[in-house]
This record gives C-alpha cells, structure tokens and sequence, in this order.
C-alpha cells in the first residue's frame, strides 16, 4: 500500500511527463487554426456588440472590459481603504480629541497632530492642526483602527491621488475635514492652524458615497 | 500619345494613392482590431477643432472621427515630421538617409505590374488598370519585393550601432530563408496557369474547374498558397516573423532612426502587407475575378444569367479586388495580434527544413500531374 506522498508524487510525476504530439499536430496548424478562431471570434463579438450599441441594443453586455477612467470609474470593494478623512461634531468642529494614538501607531510616521486646549470643559482637547503626508502613508489603516473617538475614518472613496511633488501630496487638516476642496496642482499649505472659531466656519462639503459605490466622476 | 501617357498618370495615381491610403489606414486598423480583439476599446481621444463659429458641422463630424481614432493616423504623422531627426556620429550621412528610401521605393515599384480590374473600354481604346504591363510581371514583383530588403540591411549596416546591425544581419538570413520558399511556391501555381503575365494568370482564373468552381489558385494549388502566405508573411517582417525589429532584444535594423526616416520603414511594413495582400489576392484568389462573372454578365452554373454593363463590369472587378485585398490585411493583422514570435533557430527550421522542401516536394507533384492532364 503506497502513502498518501507516494501517491501525490506518482501524480506529479505522471502530471509532468509531456504527451508525445501526433503529427498532425506538430506541424502547428490545429494550433495555429484554434488561436486565430478565437482571436477573430472575440473581434467579431466585440464588432457586432458596438454596432448594437450605437443602435441602442444590448445596452446591458459590455463590448470592452475597459473603464474609460476618468469619465468612468471602477467601483470600489466594502473593504476597501481609500483617503483619509476626519469625521466632525454638529458643530463643525473635528471629533479628534488629539490624543496622539494614531500619531503614535503609524508605522510610516506619515501623521502630525498639534495638540490645543478646547473652550468647552467637557471635551478635553482639539487639535489645532492636523496633517497627513500621503506621500509617506501605507494606507494600513491602523489610525483608524486606534481612534478610541471614530474621529479617523478611511472611506472618501478617492484613491486617484497624484501630485507635481512629494510637498503636493501633503493634507491639511481643511482638505481632511472637507475633502475635494484642495487643488492637488497647487502647493500645499502645512501645519494650518486653526481655532474652534474657524473650524465652525469652514465650508461643509457633502458626505463620502457609501463603502463599496465609488466615487462618481466630477 | 500624350493621351496614353495622361492615362498612364491616372492609373499609376490611382494605385498609387490607393496603396499609400490603405498602408497609413493600416495604423488605425492595427490599434482598433487589436483593441477589439483583446476586449478593449482602443484610441478614442485625439480630435481637433476649428476656433471659427462656421466651423461647427465640421468639428462635430471631427469629434465624432476623433472617437473612432481616426484622427490618431493624422496625430502620428505630425509627430514623425515634427521630431528631431538624428544621424548617429559613427554612422554613414548618405547611406543613413538612402535606407529607408530605397526601403519603401522597391516596396511601392512592386504595385506597378499588379493588376487591379479587368480592361477598360473608354473612347474606343482598351485601357488595361495596371501601371506597367511587364510580360514576365511575377518575377518583376518578385525581384523588387526582395530588392526592398536591401534598405533594411543597409539600415543595419550604416548605422554605426551593434544592436541595428544584428538586425540588419537577423533581416539578411530570414530573407533568404523564405524568399527561397516564396520563390519556388509559385513555380507550382505558374505551372498551373502556364504564364508568368499577372493580367493573364488573373485571366485564366476566371475559368471554372467541372463547371461550378472557380479556377482560383487556391483550389488548384493549396499546399502552394500556404507556404506563400507563410513566406509571404515572413517578407513582411512583422510578428511571428519580425526577428530583424526583435523589440524585446534588440530594437531592429532601425534602432538608430528617428523622425520621418523612421516612419518611412514604418510605411514600408504596411505597404509590404498590402503588396503581399494584392499579391496572395492575384496569385491565389482569383485577383479582380467575381465568381460566375464574364463580360456579358453572371453566368450561374445551374443555368440563368444576369447581364451586366461593361462599366458595371469594371467597377465590380474594382471592388471585388479591394475587398480581397481588404479581408487579406485583416487576415495577416489578425495573425499578427495572435501568433508568438518564432524563437530564432525556430523561424530557420521553419524555412529550410520545412517550407522548402514542402514547396520542393509541390513541384514535383504538381509537375506530374499537370503532365498527366494534358
């Protein structure tokens, strides 16, 4: 009675010993016919599916696996870790209590909080300035992991980022409480600082699509 | 005689500009049925439009040429006459600049025995729809397409690079190889016809084999238009036979171009393809022969005939003509998007140890039974 390994090793041995090729067959034409057939009968498919389209049929079987970015984009997955984002009170002020943890956790050291005394006594700190270099981030997701205040979110959608420089990938704490205000072509500003006045008083921009949709071209 | 000669002009105008449109289409063709044959959608963004108000219908039907990609044929050729055209320092200033013209002339002079209708009747003189009615018109196309790789092979040579060198020698040995093959294919389907006159070979296969098939040289002689179409194929250096570009290695015989010159051997590839498209059309397929149609009209071999005016004749002929070589381009750019490249020592057993005895071994079976018959 053979082992278990024995028999896989007989089975790989048998998987791996090439069959010998007929003639007909080593003179490549079957093969040669096989490819072309299916070449041609995806040119053919693909032909007749953009005509349809043009005439409005077959709306629903794409002729192209193309997503023509940007003018389309993909959708995203559930999971999937995009931008950062701070999340606000109704106030319009961040929920972050600068309490350093995520700071602190990031492996690629990519997070800058300044740490400032809020008015109100029931919530113990703010932080004036919070900056995120994407340049350095890992997109590991372990600040929002760590925010004890859900204050830290990764969900905007947008994972197109692109810059002239490193300096261009830097986010502020106005672009990452509202984001899509910033013009990524211009210099960033860093270290903003800003006061409970001035939180209240930045432009609100909508909420993130939800998890899973993407981010609908602009 | 000056009326021959105008006419003369026409004619060769008209092949001329014909072959020229289908060689620079060819880009467009090479990026759109590549793209539909992977499941892409291909070039769709390069369009222009005029800044005057009048000019609206006119950028509308811009934009719409522009999302078919056709506009990406006029985006390439500013590009290539608007780059810097470099000589190499080591290189050869004359014989750098005569490649790539010698190149495409011997490509383009192969048009001019190929027949492309049948003969026109205009103000009571016969009008034959060929530039040079050479009476040996085969070899004449066969001798020119394989003067057309001295180019390349000067290319390689004067460039004063090792890299295009190699593929100056890589283009030199897979010549040989299969211009021989090429060569002796054809003695079968001559054997056949029993001419060498590209007008009367065309002629001969309008006649019809046991009254129903066409006398196409595809039915008499199919082991003959095989090893042609792949020899053929191999002439026109493109993959799987284009070991003298060989991107991936050794950039090719033109590594040292740049500007129009590179476009030039670009051009060439394409109007090789039309030449061995027309050629494989003529040789093999009937040239501009309809099925089942004479001069006086459709003769259907089960009985009943449709006239057809002589005009109406022509135009047919014409027609029947481009479409062939139309299906024959789409052919070859289908291989080209489908087929790997042969490894070197490959592509040689290919054509020495395969393809010429093969075209050997069609001779002599054609020369028996050509004997036999008649």
């Amino acid at each position: 009675m053979h082992s278990v390994s024995d028999q896989l090793l007989h089975r790989l041995r048998e998987a791996r010993k090439r069959r010998a090729l007929s003639w007909w067959e080593r003179t490549y034409l079957p093969a040669v016919a096989q490819g072309l057939w299916l070449t041609s009968a995806h040119f053919w498919r693909n032909l007749f599916l953009h005509l349809a389209h043009r005439a409005g049929l077959f709306r629903s079987v794409p002729a192209a696996a193309t997503i023509q970015y940007p003018d389309e984009r993909r959708k995203t997955e559930l999971r999937l870790r995009t931008r950062h984002r701070l999340t606000k009170r109704e106030d319009g002020t961040p929920r972050c209590v600068a309490c350093m943890m995520c700071e602190t956790v990031c492996p690629a050291r990519c997070i800058y909080i300044v740490a400032g005394e809020h008015p109100d006594p029931n919530v113990e700190k703010i932080p004036k300035s919070f900056d995120i270099d994407l340049g350095k981030c890992v997109y590991c997701g372990y600040c929002v992991e760590a925010c004890p205040e859900d204050a830290i979110r990764m969900d905007t959608q947008r994972h197109d980022i692109a810059a002239y420089s490193r300096d261009g990938m830097w986010l502020d704490i106005k672009e990452l409480l509202n984001p899509g205000t910033r013009a990524f072509s211009e210099p960033p500003e860093k270290f903003v600082q800003l006061s409970v006045e001035e939180f209240k008083r930045l432009p609100s921009t909508p909420e993130p699509p939800p998890p899973g949709t993407g981010l609908a071209p602009s | 005689m000056w009326f021959d000669l105008g006419i003369k002009l026409a004619v060769s105008a008209l092949i001329l500009g014909g072959v020229l449109s289908f060689a620079g289409m060819q880009t467009w063709l090479e990026r759109k049925q590549s793209a539909l044959m992977q499941d892409r959608i291909g070039a769709n963004r390069a369009y222009f439009t005029l800044p005057w108000a009048w000019a609206a219908p006119i950028n509308w039907l811009l934009r719409k040429l522009g999302g078919l990609g056709i506009l990406n044929v006029l985006a390439d050729v500013m590009k290539m006459f608007t780059k810097e055209d470099i000589i190499p320092a080591q290189g050869d200033r004359f014989l750098h600049t005569l490649a790539p013209f010698l190149s495409i002339c011997f490509a383009l002079l192969a048009f001019s025995a190929i027949p492309i209708g049948p003969d026109v009747e205009l103000f009571g003189r016969t009008i034959p729809l060929q530039v040079a009615d050479i009476n040996a018109g085969l070899l004449a196309v066969l001798a020119l397409g394989s003067l057309g790789v001295y180019g390349v092979i000067l290319a390689g040579m004067v460039s004063g690079s090792n890299l295009a060198t190699l593929g100056g020698l890589r283009a030199a040995s897979q010549v040989i190889a299969y211009e021989i093959a090429l060569g002796v294919s054809l003695v079968g389907a001559i054997a056949c016809f029993g001419s060498l006159d590209l007008p009367t070979i065309v002629a001969r296969q309008g006649q019809l084999l046991w009254g129903w098939l066409p006398r196409w040289g595809v039915f008499l002689q199919p082991l003959g238009c095989l090893i042609f179409m792949t020899a053929a194929l191999a002439h026109t250096k493109r993959i799987p036979f284009d070991l003298p570009e060989g991107e991936p290695e050794i950039i090719g015989y033109f590594a040292e171009y740049s500007g129009m010159k590179f476009g030039l051997f670009f051009l060439t590839d394409f109007v090789e393809i039309v030449l061995v498209a027309a050629l494989t059309t003529t040789l093999f397929f009937g040239g501009w022969q309809v099925p089942y149609l004479t001069p006086a009209g459709f003769q259907c071999p089960w009985g009943g005939s449709v006239p057809v005016s002589h005009l109406a004749y022509v135009g047919l002929g014409l027609l029947s003509f481009t479409v062939k070589v139309v299906a024959f381009i789409w052919f070859f750019m289908l291989i080209r998007w489908t087929l790997p490249r042969f490894r070197y020592d490959q592509l040689m057993t290919l054509g020495w140890k395969v393809l010429f005895p093969l075209s050997l071994a069609n001779i002599a079976v054609t020369g028996v039974l050509v004997v036999l018959i008649t």
